[in-house]
């Protein structure tokens, strides 16, 4: 049986796809985790820390931040493990203890501490007033 | 399928349709606009800059949504060659181009107080930046001069590949780390405020309302410009 021209060209434009998304699910799977834009805590404990410059995200541990003169220090923790970092410089507003955190710049090899020299504060999917807030955190202390 | 791809079908629909989703469109947005930038709260992180939310997250909604029926657009273009298919891919892309540009504006203005940065190459970012790219790339192949047909065919084509990145972009968040946070919004439920939900989802019915108005103007001019092309090619066929 002869298939009409357009039933060809849809056959043709529907394996074209197919074939495009395999190709893409290729391209997924070997790029993989190279596409990530930050390591957690829990990437880098347990492997040899890398040399070159990365990116370290996670959470500012509650009680961690310490000031010292310009240099704040705190430890970044992803509920798993955790890894201190010091940096340098002026803090986003943004950044504060509990918040979402992504620290650029290495490991000091002698300490092991994360040296940034960037830091960027990470926003989480909440959004509610003020107000709201205030009332979810007497709730929550209650709880406790 | 074939009844909506006769043009004076379609003329007839859009005549009544344009009014009607351009007006409605407009007092949602205003409503939208208002509410969001006037009578919301502010964030209890964000303080006031949560504000740009309001026009962020429907021009990305409208940046990929646009995407989408632009290349189920050239699909019906490729397979069974409506004219009307074309005329409304051609329609959409200048519009879904503008909506991208402006989530990238927005979302870089929202950035800089909220990250401390105004752009970084993680993945959800670069991927909506592909995504203008690909609306580039289609304006100009569509506009190029070639053989009648052959440049059409292949901006139709360029359409289709590129709809690989749209799984790209809305699951970026959850697929790698990025610093672009997850979906606020989930089918199981919302991590945004009710006052805030408000005003957003007026902004997302009235922007996309006037998407379609957009669109539908766009086809009805380039319709009545194909007319007037015919009857003067006519005219001096008439007169030679």
């Amino acid at each position: 049986m002869k298939l009409k021209a357009k039933h060809q060209r849809l056959t043709l434009v529907v394996g074209a796809m197919i074939a495009l998304g395999g190709a893409g699910a290729l391209a997924f799977s070997t790029l993989g985790s190279k596409a990530t834009y930050f390591y957690a805590p829990s990437d880098l404990v347990g492997k040899a820390p890398p040399t070159e410059a990365i990116r370290l995200g996670g959470m500012v541990e509650k009680g961690t931040l310490k000031k010292d003169g310009s240099t704040v220090h705190f430890i970044v923790t992803d509920n798993a493990r955790t890894w201190p970092v010091a940096y340098t410089g002026i803090l986003p507003d943004l950044f504060r203890e509990g918040q979402g955190v992504i620290a650029e710049g290495k490991i000091d090899p002698a300490s092991g501490v994360f040296t940034a020299d960037t830091i960027l504060a990470k926003h989480d999917e909440k959004y509610m007033p003020p107000e709201v807030a205030g009332a979810l955190h007497k709730v929550a202390g209650k709880v406790e | 399928m074939h009844r909506f791809a006769n043009p004076a079908r379609f003329l007839r629909i859009a005549r009544v349709a344009t009014p009607l989703t351009l007006w409605i469109g407009l007092a949602l947005t205003v409503a939208g606009l208002y509410i969001g930038l006037f009578a919301s709260p502010p964030d209890y992180q964000q303080g006031e800059s949560v504000r740009i939310m309001y026009v962020h997250v429907p021009a990305a909604w409208l940046g990929s949504g646009g995407y989408l029926s632009l290349a189920i657009a050239s699909a019906v273009a490729l397979i069974w060659r409506h004219p009307l298919a074309t005329i409304a891919a051609r329609a959409i892309a200048p519009a879904g181009a503008a909506f991208t540009a402006i989530c990238l504006v927005s979302g870089s203005l929202w950035g800089k107080p909220t990250w401390g940065t105004y752009w970084v190459w993680d993945a959800r970012l670069t991927s909506m930046l592909v995504l203008l790219f690909l609306y580039l790339g289609y304006l100009a192949l569509s506009a190029s001069e070639g053989e009648r047909g052959e440049e059409r065919r292949a901006a139709s084509i360029l359409a289709l590949v590129g709809v690989i990145n749209l799984p790209i972009i809305k699951y970026s968040v959850e697929w790698w780390n990025t610093l672009h946070q997850g979906p606020s919004i989930k089918l199981t439920g919302s991590a945004i405020d009710g006052h805030m939900l408000l005003p957003l989802f007026l902004c997302l019915g009235g922007f996309t309302l006037l998407f379609a108005a957009i669109v539908l103007m766009r086809m009805r001019a380039m319709l009545a410009e194909q007319r007037v092309e015919a009857r003067s090619r006519r005219l001096a066929e008439a007169l030679a």
